[in-house]
């Protein structure tokens, strides 16, 4: 499988009064042709700040320690301002996450969604509006023609959202990044945004780098999963590989954590304690506080990734030959054996639609 | 069974906005519904359904344009002493939607907490006070040592925690709680869920939940409420109304819930709800109890239908 960027050993630290936040600590990814990435991981795990790198967006207090992010041949870290502004909305794209306060009130539709077909490729305003009728219409926005004359005010969150996405879409990027892109809106909008989304992705052939932390979403969604915590990415795998059959203890919890319209205890499992403090990293493993599995080397020693499958890779201690067997919590072995049913009744990998890669994912 | 207390009573609330005017909106139309003592009552809808401004219209920040609220039998708009004021408005809290909004950017996190335990006098001493505030953030996953910073220095879910640690404050016997995970991350809602289930536990505390996310809503209430366009469609007990809705959106709107399960997720067919063609038929709908406890809105001439489905359902029970 063709990779589109691929982002290796990503440090970012924000410079504050009080020291470095190390934000992100050493993130290596690949980002597939045609699937979605999905990144999960709590507030401040690090997740929008990698891609606020990829974009060039990154704060004026951030500084890269280190990394590459290669995309076309060329380490978008190292671009000039100028050349990120021709990448920028032209091969890779964002859609916003609050479509209340991303739109300009004092500017038409058509005139904000026609700006980076002007911009970038300096259509003629007949063509541009030609072309931005189209991507209005394909996000479903009825009478595209003439509600490009309208103001954002004119419309409801969800034709916002889906103006926002036309937005992102209109110079039909490469790559498309979707900050919690539907956390704003109603589950029904929801549904409708993310059927959309999948189905512009065939359309234009357009690979998803996809934030949230609705887990729900992301099973919906994701082609492949990568769980951030504290600057890290701590597994990778299909979605399967990370919804049926996890084996990070962090990863653990955040499935357990979720009630799904079946649960019946009574009681939710909690992650106990909060995320640690970036200025100053715990040694080890940056999950160990938090984890009833840790062992003693994760207060000592951050575990490397170990390989799972060709696609799925943890960092866990637990992984190592030397490691003790531990039982996880009873909804992933739950979820273990649904996932050993789905094998055994000849669980087709090739012909799973959401396993396409056979590469590892990350490097170590 | 033993007759339940019914420590709120809503009996056909209206709350319209620009009364007479040509842009009048009808937010809450005609809805009627109790809550228990001690129980959980989710009030899920989409936004613009009407949802929060039941929860406002509960906690008297509006007057409605017509019906009535008792709490504790008493309808609050009759409420004459200043006394009897104070006492409603410690024993009602709310947990607010936005915590951007909520929190004044002027005062230090321990004034906000400790602003309702000044104005009821639930401190003996400053270090009372300081340890009450101290013991209200650490309960909602925060460090003593935050509450000499300011909102700005926190993360939109650290203020929700804060809004959270403040409605505590005052020992309040019925909670609001408008959308007060969303803004949170699934490790830190799951510790607040089973924080508001414990002191629920604890106190005996009363909660309305307005939700959009119905995993949650329907793990935390004990009965649910739908509400759509200001009215309200169908309500029932939490495990009934997932496992057998009866009215179309309700149907709609479970059928829109991502569920963490890709197999699930792969198989989902949405089912989509058109208001107009459901209700353009002009019939008289209203709320009626088709069985014991759940409730639809419906027509006459839909009624039966209703029926047949909820009784075959409870026949499912009995065996």
């Amino acid at each position: 499988m063709e990779n589109i960027l691929e982002v290796k050993d990503l440090t970012v630290n924000f410079g504050t009064f009080a020291g470095d936040v190390q934000a992100v600590r050493g993130v290596s990814f690949d980002l597939h042709k045609g699937e979605t990435l999905a990144i999960v991981g709590e507030t401040g795990s690090g997740k929008s700040v990698t891609t606020k790198a990829i974009m060039g967006l990154l704060d004026s207090n951030a500084k890269v320690a280190s990394g590459t992010i290669m995309f076309e041949g060329q380490d978008l870290l190292k671009a000039s301002a100028h050349e990120m502004a021709t990448v920028n909305g032209n091969s890779i794209a964002e859609i916003i996450q609050d479509p209340m306060t991303s739109l300009d009130p004092t500017m038409t539709i058509g005139k904000q969604v026609s700006e980076p077909l002007r911009i970038h490729k300096s259509m003629s305003k007949e063509k541009a509006i030609a072309r931005t009728k189209e991507v209005l219409e394909l996000v479903g926005i009825q009478n595209a023609a003439a509600r490009m004359k309208d103001y954002p005010h004119q419309f409801s969150g969800g034709q916002r959202q889906r103006i926002v996405i036309a937005m992102a879409l209109v110079n039909y990027p490469k790559i498309l990044i979707a900050d919690e892109p539907t956390t704003a809106l109603d589950v029904t909008i929801q549904a409708q945004i993310l059927n959309l989304m999948t189905e512009l992705q065939q359309k234009i052939d357009t690979s998803i780098i996809f934030i949230t932390h609705d887990l729900g979403v992301v099973a919906g969604m994701a082609d492949r999963v990568a769980v951030m915590y504290a600057g890290k990415i701590i597994e990778v795998g299909t979605v399967d590989e990370i919804f049926y059959d996890p084996k990070h203890p962090y990863t653990w919890g955040l499935i357990n954590s979720m009630p799904t319209l079946d649960t019946k205890a009574d009681r939710l499992y909690a992650i106990p304690g909060t995320p640690p403090d970036l200025l100053d990293p715990p040694k080890g493993d940056a999950f160990a506080p938090r984890n009833a599995y840790a062992l003693k080397i994760d207060t000592q020693q951050a575990p490397p990734f170990f390989p799972v499958t060709a696609t799925h890779a943890a960092a866990t201690w637990l992984l190592h030959p030397a490691a003790p067997t531990v039982t996880p919590p009873p909804e992933i072995v739950r979820r273990q054996a649904i996932y050993q049913q789905m094998i055994a009744k000849g669980f087709d990998q090739p012909n799973n639609p959401a396993v396409k890669l056979n590469t590892p994912a990350t490097d170590q | 069974m033993v007759e339940r207390k019914k420590i709120l009573q809503i009996k056909n609330l209206k709350q319209y906005f620009n009364v007479g005017k040509p842009d009048e909106v009808k937010a809450v139309d005609d809805v009627s519904f109790d809550i228990y003592e001690g129980e959980t009552f989710g009030l899920v809808g989409e936004s613009g359904s009407g949802k929060t401004t039941v929860g406002r219209s509960v906690i008297h920040l509006y007057n409605p344009t017509a019906g009535e609220i008792l709490f504790n039998g008493r309808n609050i708009r009759q409420l004459k002493s200043a006394k009897e004021q104070l006492e409603f408005r410690r024993e009602m809290q709310m947990i607010f939607q936005d915590p951007y909004a909520s929190l004044n950017p002027r005062m230090k996190v321990k004034d906000i907490i400790a602003e309702g335990i000044d104005i009821h006098h639930l401190a003996k001493n400053d270090q009372d006070r300081d340890a009450q505030v101290a013991h209200l953030l650490e309960v909602v996953g925060l460090n003593a040592d935050h509450s000499t910073r300011y909102p700005y220095e926190f993360s939109g879910g650290q203020r929700q925690r804060i809004g959270i640690a403040r409605a505590l404050a005052v020992q309040p016997r019925f909670i609001i709680a408008d959308e007060p995970i969303s803004a949170l991350d699934v490790s830190i809602q799951a510790q607040v869920v089973n924080l508001l289930q414990d002191l629920q536990a604890e106190h005996n505390l009363t909660y309305l939940f307005i939700a959009h996310d119905l995993s949650m809503v329907k793990y935390i209430s004990d009965r649910i409420g739908v509400i759509h366009y200001g009215r309200l469609m169908e309500i029932a007990t939490a495990d009934e109304i997932y496992a057998n809705p009866l009215h179309p959106y309700t149907e709609s709107l479970l059928s829109a819930v991502p569920v963490p399960d890709p197999q699930y997720e792969r198989n989902r067919q949405p089912i989509f709800y058109d208001a107009a063609a459901h209700e353009g038929d002009e019939q008289v709908r209203q709320l009626v109890e088709v069985v014991p406890g759940h409730f639809v809105r419906t027509s006459e001439a839909e009624l039966p239908n209703y029926r047949q489905k909820a009784e075959a359902y409870r026949a499912t029970l009995v065996k």
